[in-house]
């Protein structure tokens, strides 16, 4: 028996592990495969207080060093869902861990295209991680499907390394900045696609081109070796239904005090309803989620 | 054990001619996801004595890059006996990495 058990190892997580330990709580943070969440993506972390530049790997193995040395206990196994009670029981593939409050901070994962062929091709031309991938595609013609900050900024960054981008956009403007639009619409090589969905994939072994479908139902298709998806976020909260509450696009309903409709269960980081989704944010929650778990738990 | 780096040199001899199956690492010093990769693989490499690991870096390597049409990292690739069994992209959990190489 725990007196704290967080999901997910990510900044939230892993700062709740360190205010928990700091209180005397015994601590066991559950996650799927590797600390770090999303952030280790980041090559280049320039908005954390003390660190001018750090590299997102950097500093997650920081934080998780920093909860290890205090005595927080780590497993790698994926959650499958909540028990609730005065003990709580917290559900894996392989176990059933029993702990006096859960904190769950999950945080969120890339939002699919939902279109057929998508997951098979992941890795050979179907990428959510223009940074981590764009390398693999110099000289090459990509797309970037997405209407956001990540898609224009995803475009601009390709724009650099591939011979043609084109950026396709369900709608004819962009919620993203508007001097990054500006600045991709002085770029010669990128073609802006507008009006249009992406309705299919068309590979031999690896991606060939994209079935690309406008507004008045015309097809049409785009030859590329590589279509970077940007098309947001979806908070990891789907295993946990029964015990918290969810708003229509999945996050974890609760206030600044972390607290959910179950008492002793709480939620911290980028899978609940907030507005803004930065690192200090996320670490702001861990504390503030672990503090309210340590007055639970008196 | 541990996770032995390979080039283009000797991947044949390392890799392809192989008696044990190999799970090959293609990865990139800049990659965040394949330094939380790593410490997965070292550990299984421990484990696993029938199983060979080697890394591959695409920057350094990438024509090998290019011929196993590698084009996301972390990118783990599973050889028997020359040929590619099995291939994740991302990090995977170790029970996952063990699934793809299976009874050996």
């Amino acid at each position: 028996m725990y007196d704290i058990i967080i999901v997910g190892a990510g900044p939230a997580g892993m700062t709740a592990a360190i205010y928990g330990r700091r209180a005397g709580k015994s601590v066991l943070v559950l996650e799927a495969a590797s600390y770090g969440g999303q952030i280790i993506n980041t090559p280049d972390v320039e908005n954390y207080p003390s660190a001018a530049h750090i590299s997102g790997f950097d500093l997650a193995t920081q934080i998780y060093e920093q909860a290890k040395a205090l005595g927080a206990e780590f497993a790698f196994e994926k959650v499958t869902g909540i028990e609730d009670g005065d003990v709580k029981t917290v559900v894996t593939a392989k176990n059933r861990y029993e702990g006096r409050a859960v904190i769950i901070a999950t945080g969120s994962e890339n939002r699919k295209l939902g279109v057929a062929g998508e997951d098979e091709l992941v890795g050979r031309g179907v990428s959510y991680c223009a940074t981590c991938d764009g390398a693999f595609y110099r000289k090459k013609t990509v797309a970037v499907v997405g209407g956001g900050n990540t898609a224009l900024e995803d475009a601009l960054y390709l724009a650099d390394l591939a011979e043609k981008v084109y950026l396709i956009h369900r709608r004819d403007q962009f919620r993203g900045d508007e001097t990054t639009v500006a600045r991709l619409r002085e770029r010669e090589n990128v073609e802006l696609v507008l009006n249009s969905r992406v309705t299919g994939l068309i590979a031999e072994k690896k991606l060939k081109a994209v079935e690309v479908t406008d507004k008045d139902g015309n097809t049409s298709q785009l030859e590329v070796n590589g279509l970077f998806v940007a098309v947001g976020r979806v908070p990891e909260n789907q295993n946990f239904a029964s015990v918290i509450e969810l708003d229509g696009a999945g996050y974890a309903v609760a206030g600044e005090n972390c607290r959910t409709r179950s008492a002793g269960i709480f939620v911290a980081g980028d899978n609940r309803v907030k507005d803004v989704r930065q690192l200090v944010t996320a670490t702001a929650d861990g504390a503030v989620a672990a503090t309210e778990a340590i007055k639970y738990l008196a | 054990m541990a996770v032995i780096e390979v080039n283009k040199d000797n991947f044949a001899s390392e890799v392809l001619s192989s008696d044990k199956p190999v799970v090959a690492d293609f990865y990139a010093d800049w990659c965040g996801p394949c330094k939380a990769l790593r410490p997965i693989l070292e550990e299984l490499s421990g484990e696993r004595e029938d199983v060979k690991f080697v890394s591959v870096n695409i920057d350094d390597e990438d024509e090998l890059a290019d011929e196993y049409d590698v084009s996301s990292i972390p990118c783990v690739v599973v050889f028997k006996n020359g040929q590619e069994a099995a291939r994740s992209i991302g990090i995977k959990p170790k029970d996952a990495i063990e699934e793809m190489v299976g009874g050996a």
